[in-house]
Formats: C-alpha cells, sequence, structure tokens
C-alpha cells in the first residue's frame, strides 16, 4: 500500500474464544504498583 | 443510542496514526489517509473527493481511499465491536499473585506514602514467618491449574523483615513440586537496608525488583526523607548503583513518584538514565486533593505536554541504546495480551490480593486498611462474597465510561483504588489518570512508529 503501513494488524476479537488462561502476569504487580497499563503485557498462553 | 467510536487518530512525533479501536490494529498512515478517515463512515466517496480536491489530487484521494475500503474489508479499519458484559471472568475464583506485607513499618517517612507512611492507619508490624507460609499455602492451593504464581514483597519496607522474606522463599521452592506451580518472587524497596548479601540473596531468587526513587536529587529529598528528615538519596543511590551492576540481565525497575512539586517529571526519568539505570517507570502520584503536592486538574496540560517532551528525548535515546526502557512507553501490538485479560484488568480482588501482616486479605495493596474492603483472611480463606464479586464484574464493558473509550483495551479500565480513591467509586474511573493514561498510550505507538 502507498499511503497506509500497517503496524499490527491483529484481531483482538480473535483472542476471545482462546483467551482468559490468566498465566500472564498481574499487571499492577510488575512495575507500577499505581496505575493499570495491560497493554504492554506479555501473553503466556503458548 | 450512543454512537460507539470505532477509530482513534492522532498525530504525534511526526506521525499519523490510526487505531482500529476493535480489532487492535494499528496504521500509520499519511496525510490524506488521515484526513479521509474523518469523512469516511458518512460521506459517499463523491463527497470525499469533493470536500478534499481543492488540497490533494483526485486519483490519490481514490487510490487512498481504496486502500482504507481494503483494510475495512479485511476487519482492520472500521470493525464492529463485541459486547462481552456477561462475560464469566475467573468462574473458579483462582488467586494466582499476592501482595505480601511483611513490614507494616519503614525506615523512610516519604510524604506521599499511600501506606501512612508505612503502617497503613495501623500498628507497626512485621509479618510473621507463620503468617507468610499460610500466605503461600493460600495462593497454591486456590490457584487451580494457573502454573505461575506471582508473590511481591512489599511493605512498608520489607527489607526489615528480611529473614522473613528468606524463609518465605525457601517455603515457596518446597510447595512447588507438590502443588506443581512456579513462584515468581519479586520485591519493592526503598533501598536503605540493601548490603551485598541481600543484592545477591536478592538476585538468586527473585524474577524482579523494583527500587524506589523519584529522579533528581533536589526531587527525591523533598519527598523521601529519612526519619530524622534529611534527604534518603545520597544513602540509596549507590545501593541501587550496585544492585543494578549486580543484576546482569535479570529485570528490575527504578520507580519513582511525581507530584505537583515536579511537573518536569521528564528529566527525572532521564536523571534515571544518566544514574545508569534503563528500565524505569514513573507513576502520578494519587492522593488526597487537598495536599498541597496533589496533581490538579489545572496541572493536566503541563503534565501532557511533558509525556510528549519524553517521547522525543525517548526516540532519540532509543535510536541509541535499545535497552532503555519506560514502563508505560514499552507497548507489544502484535504479541499482547488476549481480549480476556485487556476487558478485565489487574484481577485486583479476585486474582490478585494482598495480605496485610495479621493475614488479612485485601482487593490490592492500596486498599489495605479500609476494612470494608476486607476479603477474609489467609486462614479461612476469602469469606466476603460480595466484595470479590464486585471487582469481578467491574470491566471495560460494565464501566460507562470506559465502554465507549478509545484506550479501553490498553489500559483495562484503569486502577480499582485510583477510581476509588477519586470518585469514592470503584466503577468510576479517576478521570485525571484516565487523561495521562491516553497521553503515554499515543506516546508509546508513535515511538514504536519512529523506530
Amino acid at each position: 500500500m502507498k499511503h497506509i503501513r500497517t503496524l499490527s494488524g491483529r484481531n483482538l476479537k480473535e483472542t476471545i474464544a482462546k483467551g482468559g488462561c490468566g498465566e500472564c502476569q498481574t499487571s499492577c504487580q510488575s512495575a507500577c504498583k499505581t496505575s493499570c497499563t495491560v497493554g504492554n503485557q506479555k501473553c503466556e498462553n503458548k | 443510542m450512543i454512537k460507539r467510536e470505532k477509530i482513534h487518530k492522532f498525530y504525534l512525533n511526526d506521525k499519523y496514526i490510526v487505531l482500529d479501536i476493535n480489532s487492535g490494529s494499528v496504521h500509520l498512515v499519511d496525510e490524506l489517509v488521515f484526513n479521509i478517515i474523518d469523512y469516511y463512515e458518512d460521506h459517499s466517496l463523491s463527497q470525499i473527493i469533493d470536500i478534499l480536491k481543492s488540497k490533494y489530487k483526485e486519483e490519490d484521494i481514490l487510490e487512498a481511499h481504496n486502500e482504507i475500503e481494503k483494510l475495512c474489508d479485511e476487519g482492520m479499519l472500521f470493525s464492529e465491536g463485541v459486547q462481552l458484559k456477561e462475560f464469566d471472568y475467573n468462574p473458579q475464583n483462582v488467586v494466582k499473585a499476592l501482595c505480601l506485607h511483611v513490614a507494616h513499618d519503614c525506615n523512610l517517612r516519604c510524604k506521599y506514602c499511600f501506606a501512612s507512611q508505612g503502617d497503613f492507619k495501623g500498628e507497626r508490624l512485621l509479618m510473621p514467618l507463620e503468617v507468610g507460609k499460610k500466605a503461600l499455602d493460600f495462593i497454591a492451593k486456590s490457584s487451580g491449574n494457573r502454573r505461575n504464581l506471582e508473590v511481591d514483597f512489599f511493605g512498608g519496607e520489607p527489607l526489615m523483615n528480611f529473614e522473613v522474606v528468606k524463609q518465605l522463599v525457601a517455603y515457596g521452592r518446597k510447595l512447588e513440586p507438590i502443588y506443581n506451580k512456579r513462584f515468581r518472587f519479586t520485591i519493592t524497596t526503598n533501598g536503605v537496608l540493601l548490603d551485598e548479601d541481600k543484592m545477591d540473596f536478592i538476585n538468586e531468587n527473585m524474577d524482579n525488583i523494583v527500587l524506589s526513587l523519584d529522579g533528581r536529587k533536589e526531587i527525591n529529598d523533598r519527598m523521601r526523607g529519612t526519619i530524622s528528615g534529611e534527604g534518603s538519596y545520597d544513602i540509596i543511590v549507590p545501593n541501587f548503583v550496585e544492585m543494578v551492576k549486580r543484576r546482569g540481565d535479570k529485570d528490575y525497575f527504578v520507580r519513582g513518584t511525581f507530584t505537583k512539586h515536579n511537573l518536569d517529571f521528564a528529566d527525572d526519568i532521564l536523571e534515571y538514565y544518566r544514574l545508569g539505570f534503563k528500565k524505569v517507570s514513573m507513576e502520578p502520584v494519587v492522593t488526597d486533593p487537598k495536599e498541597e503536592y496533589a496533581l490538579r486538574q489545572e496541572d493536566l496540560g503541563t503534565i501532557l505536554n511533558e509525556y510528549e517532551k519524553l517521547s522525543k528525548e525517548y526516540i532519540k535515546i532509543k535510536k541509541m541504546d535499545k535497552d532503555f526502557t519506560f514502563f508505560h512507553f514499552m507497548i507489544d501490538l502484535k504479541q499482547g495480551p488476549c481480549m480476556i485479560k485487556r476487558a478485565s484488568g489487574c484481577g485486583a480482588g479476585s486474582e490478585y490480593m494482598a495480605v496485610t501482616p495479621e493475614g488479612d486479605l485485601y482487593p490490592c495493596h492500596q486498599f489495605v486498611g479500609e476494612e470494608k474492603f476486607k476479603l477474609g483472611n489467609v486462614f479461612e480463606g476469602v469469606s466476603n462474597i460480595k466484595i470479590r464479586d464486585e471487582f469481578k464484574k467491574t470491566n471495560v464493558f460494565t464501566k460507562d465510561d470506559c465502554s465507549n473509550c478509545w484506550a479501553r483495551y490498553y489500559c483495562s479500565g484503569g486502577c480499582h483504588a485510583n477510581a476509588y480513591y477519586s470518585n469514592n467509586d470503584i466503577t468510576k474511573p479517576y478521570k485525571l489518570g484516565c487523561e495521562m493514561e491516553k497521553k503515554r498510550i499515543e506516546c508509546a505507538i508513535s515511538i514504536l512508529a519512529n523506530l
């Protein structure tokens, strides 16, 4: 494409079926302890 | 009916960026596409050409419009949302993360401390070993089929009860084969008591360490004083430098808090880098608005500009040193968490709980001492089902303010404690926090687009 470069073409809706395993890190525990940022967590469902 | 936004677009750090909210797709676009996007859903192609033809060539508009159309067909632009109001979050009430308050006592007197200088509005207490063991038993037995368990040694100041910390790590390792679990231990410390023996133990046994420092000496010392009222910078910085040196490749975060006194907090984050700390975090203070150091609505513009300023410096540093990491600018657009995680957030009150020295359970460390939020204790488990259920059902679909916010799948509805302390209601997000988080996400994505 000439006008658009897709940085991420993921489809979050597709993760609903296999998601929610709960193995990933508790977001607040990792570094901040006050504000919630979940978008930077790693998925551990491998 | 409220019209639900499907996309969010912004221009930052010389990049035009369009997010498709519901699919999580992110696109770097040119100025023409950025403009067409405004009209795409409710204007015909010929109307769009009429609107934009004075600025762009008709053939270019046509070409850009086709590209947008293609992404729409592939579900990566203007995609429809899902409503998961009734999704069954944590049906087995698995508990997989604990914040162990091994010391309700502290050897610093930080002015903004939500723990009331360590005692959490109660007695100064150290957690007895037996209570800690019961807490580890509790999580091992309550975690169902989850293998990875997280236990953070927290305080007050956990190094004031380090013998218990060491024995609890040993106890956890004994439990691992029995329950088929892996404990990830972490510790959050102010560094005052950090000697070589403790550093070595932490490096051998802890997956992560969080080191508290507010940045520049004068900033740190204004808020983070010793019991006798002196600054802590000169005591803790040499310890942190040594700790990080010994840490090697293992994770750590140097973490600070900014207040109204340092709205120029980008300089404090850059100070971390100058000191050699590569993994850093800086959090807005959350406190009673009546405190003179509280962040207020009138400060918001300055704070958002400061994040942008930091993002520009961050891009420059990242191009030379990829290891420099600011927690809130980390973003993984491709391998990030699933929709369920993004909708439900940190899991406080359900998957994640805090344990006091007496063994009482609270939804998270920030609720400790708020009697009505007490969930139960590590001896008998969770008894306050009502509070647990309230936390479980609070997610981005059930919170009105979140359900139409473009950032909902990045922040997951924000911090319950921030919501409670600002609005007396865990379902009403802390507005100032929302605006800061949105800016941090925009910065994070614009940084990626520049690297």
